[in-house]
């Protein structure tokens, strides 16, 4: 069989059993799939094999290829979305940091919000969102939402809609324009923020939905930062916390709290030990952590077992490298 | 239409993770969709925020009755915005070779906002403030802090003080001087290894959300 | 006309945007807003600068018939058709249920976040192959990485059970982020803002010229 064939034949039977997955979706066949202990200690056991195979190969200085390390973390990654383990997750300083912030804000406080990301950035951000959203409404703090990137308005409407579904959140009867507010998507990058500086509503005439903002309850006397208790920034980049902490923490004396991207986060830790930042939420891990605080398990808490299968593979993969490297000799090319 | 979309995401994501395998016709036909696609988003964003959300509405803004019924402007025009559409207009004139000069004039507003806005905000909170963070009392205001945060303050003081001599290049890297940037090196090959860290983290979170959209949102096998 | 000018006008877009900082009220916040006004309608001909190359390049290349010129057919296809539906469907392009909207949530999102999850398995494979303690600098580097990896997760505390509360990988994953990271983090902000600012000074005293090209 030539290799064309064998790779169409690959290709045909993994479009099989999406089709048959996906028509068993529709019509009700297929249930979710949830492995028991005994099955999930299973695939751990045999992903464990697999790298001593890989170690052995390689201490035999023979590297693998670099399909089969990527075969190893797609396993790793996805393999956990089936298992049913349970984790202890503890609280870092810089998320207890955060917490406290808005724990000790007194009922009615404004809290500033700002979306600044896209869907792409979602899988870290968007867990974070909901979960600080949640504890903001949930504790009868008002929240001001606004965004700096085209798509972090419709992100903060998703987190809404997804929170609102909660019993405790439903049976407040929370009011738009009243508790919350989307003042939507506003161009301009860090020149909004300036601008704010001295006037919200000559950025945001209108909220997400056109509303004026003289019609809107809870902005209506909200000229500026100062009426702000304090700030939220989601941020995935530019503009993003970096240019919220230039311009309204050090120009406008803003209180300010964030979640980042774990890419960006290590940057944020100079901002927090100056003072600049209150609480930082990083990555996933942070998500994670900020939902068992809050006690509003989402995403953030069920991505953590792949988390931490994926780091798992990267480091065996460090550990399996180096070894094989000093059993060759140091610096001797493998 | 849902089923449609599903399937076009998973045949675009499927497509992608393809490459994995290795370069094929599948993976360069998402790339260039992705391409054109991404050029073409933000050529509308800007379009409808920025040149008619900014320009066209500024200059000529949304009329809405009065108290009396009388159909008037909602706010002010500002004219002034027509100095901004002019300059963009010139920065297009780069396309033709002619007179593609004028496009600097543009270009010099653009380079001067930048340096304007990034000469203070860089310096106040990027420079001073975290010098200021630096050069704190080692023991605290009033000698309270635990021994935990005294070392911290130390290595701060100690690992800033150093990277940054590391980055000085204008005297040879010998002696002492040499022994403190060697110190700096240290601390920023910390600094990089945890930034590793973080960015595997980043990454295999990106990975996550792509394997519950295939698994969850379109096969449906889990939660 | 060709370099006085533009140099004139950096100058002085340079100069009010540092006086409006000491200064934030009339004349200097009026011609502030001007300013980050003319910025943001000229940064989007900026785009559609570059938008309208990429068309140049892709046509070039299907008319010379280059390598791969079909997937450059590809991208002016995809690019016209983004482009026209954000035309037909007006200023609520984005909002739910329009066609610009859909194109967006399962077209561009899916193929962006997972160009950038491809990354995933590079560096994984980078680890196993290139990331080596071959000297000092190199093992603090990896071991850096190594503990917050191991601490940033929860099974980093399960496999180090064993140890004292405030010695498990978590707290050292924390320490090391709190600290040494702060402090090396610190010392390539504080380099970056040094080099930001001694070149935006250059270029609004006009001493820095590169950004206005060649010729006269």
């Amino acid at each position: 069989m030539s290799t064309r064939a064998k790779e169409l034949l690959v290709v045909g039977i993994v479009l099989l059993f999406c089709i048959i997955a996906y028509l068993g979706k529709v019509y009700g066949w297929v249930d979710t799939v949830v492995f028991s202990p005994m099955v999930s200690m299973i695939v751990v056991g045999i992903i464990i094999l697999g790298l001593v195979f890989v170690l052995i190969r390689t201490l035999q200085g023979r590297l693998i290829n670099r399909q089969v390390v990527f075969l190893f973390v797609g396993i790793a990654v996805i393999m956990p979305f089936f298992m049913s383990i349970t984790q202890k997750i503890r609280t870092s300083p810089e998320v207890q940091q955060l917490y406290d912030a808005v724990a000790e804000l007194p009922k009615g406080s404004k809290v500033l919000v700002s979306f600044d990301y896209d869907p792409p950035s979602a899988p870290e951000l968007q867990p974070m969102a909901e979960a600080f959203l949640y504890y903001c409404l949930s504790n009868d703090l008002k929240v001001i939402i606004m965004g700096l990137w085209p798509q972090g308005a419709q992100q903060a409407n998703l987190a809404l809609e997804a929170i609102m579904k909660n019993e405790k959140l439903a049976a407040k009867g929370l009011e738009y324009g009243k508790d919350y507010v989307n003042l939507g998507y506003q161009a301009g990058n860090e020149f909004v923020i300036q601008r704010m500086g001295a006037d919200f509503s000559s950025m945001f005439r209108t909220d997400y939905s056109g509303r004026h903002y003289e019609e809107l309850e809870l902005v209506k006397n909200v000229k500026n930062f100062s009426n702000i208790d304090y700030s939220f920034n989601l941020s995935a980049g530019y503009p993003g916390t970096q240019e919220w902490v230039q311009v309204a923490v050090d120009r406008y004396g803003l209180k300010m709290g964030c979640g980042n991207t774990a890419v960006q986060a290590p940057m944020m830790y100079t901002y927090l030990n100056a003072g600049q930042l209150v609480g930082l939420l990083g990555g996933m891990n942070g998500a994670a952590e900020f939902e068992q605080l809050v006690k509003y398990p989402g995403k953030g808490t069920k991505f953590m077992l792949s988390q931490s299968f994926a780091h798992m593979i990267v480091i065996a993969f460090i550990i399996i490298g180096n070894v094989a490297f000093f059993r060759s000799g140091r610096g001797k090319k493998l | 239409m849902e089923h449609v979309a599903l399937w076009v995401a998973a045949f675009l994501t499927l497509g992608i993770i393809s490459f994995l395998y290795k370069d094929n016709p599948w993976y360069k036909l998402c790339e260039a969709i992705f391409v054109g696609i991404s050029a073409g988003y933000w050529f509308i964003v800007l379009f409808w925020d920025n040149i008619v959300g900014k320009f066209w509405v500024g200059v000529f803004p949304p009329k809405e009755l009065n108290d009396v019924g009388e159909l008037v402007n909602s706010v002010e025009p500002d004219y002034w915005l027509i100095v901004g559409a002019v300059l963009g207009v010139l920065m297009l004139m780069r396309l033709i070779p002619n007179i593609g000069w004028i496009s600097r004039w543009p270009l010099a507003f653009i380079i001067g906002c930048t340096s304007g806005l990034y000469l203070i905000n860089y310096f106040s909170s990027n420079m001073m403030r975290q010098v200021q963070g630096t050069i704190m009392p080692l023991l605290g205001m009033n000698y309270e802090l635990s021994t935990y945060d005294i070392i911290g303050n130390i290595i701060i003081v100690i690992g800033t003080f150093t990277g940054l001599i590391y980055f000085y290049f204008s005297k040879e890297h010998k002696g002492w001087f040499g022994r403190a940037a060697k110190v700096g090196i240290w601390t920023i090959m910390i600094t990089f290894g945890a930034s590793f860290g973080y960015t595997v983290m980043s990454r295999m979170s990106l990975l996550i959300g792509r394997v519950d959209f295939l698994f969850g949102d379109w096969l449906g096998l889990i939660n | 006309m060709r370099r006085e000018v533009p140099l004139l006008i950096t100058g002085i877009v340079g100069v009010v945007f540092v006086l409006q900082y000491f200064i934030p009220h009339w004349p200097f916040s009026q011609v502030n807003t001007w300013f980050s006004d003319w910025f943001s309608i000229v940064g989007a001909f900026a785009i559609w600068l570059g938008a309208l190359n990429l068309l140049k390049i892709s046509a070039l290349k299907v008319i010379g018939k280059k390598s791969d010129w079909g997937y450059a057919i590809v991208i002016i296809i995809s690019f016209i058709i983004m482009v026209a539906i954000g035309f037909a469907e007006g200023k609520e392009f984005r909002e739910q249920g329009t066609m610009f909207s859909w194109l967006y949530e399962y077209v561009y999102s899916p193929l962006s976040a997972t160009m950038f999850a491809l990354l995933a398995f590079f560096v994984a494979s980078a680890s196993y192959r290139a990331f080596r303690a071959r000297n000092l600098d190199a093992t603090l580097l990896l071991m850096a990485g190594f503990l917050i990896m191991l601490g940033r997760v929860p099974v980093g505390d399960s496999i180090s059970f064993f140890l004292p509360e405030n010695y498990q990988f978590s707290q050292v994953a924390s320490w090391i982020m709190t600290w040494p990271q702060t402090a090396g983090q610190r010392a390539i902000m504080i380099g970056i803002a040094l080099g930001l600012v001694s070149t935006s000074l250059r270029i609004i005293l006009g001493i820095e010229r590169a950004h206005l090209g060649g010729g006269d």
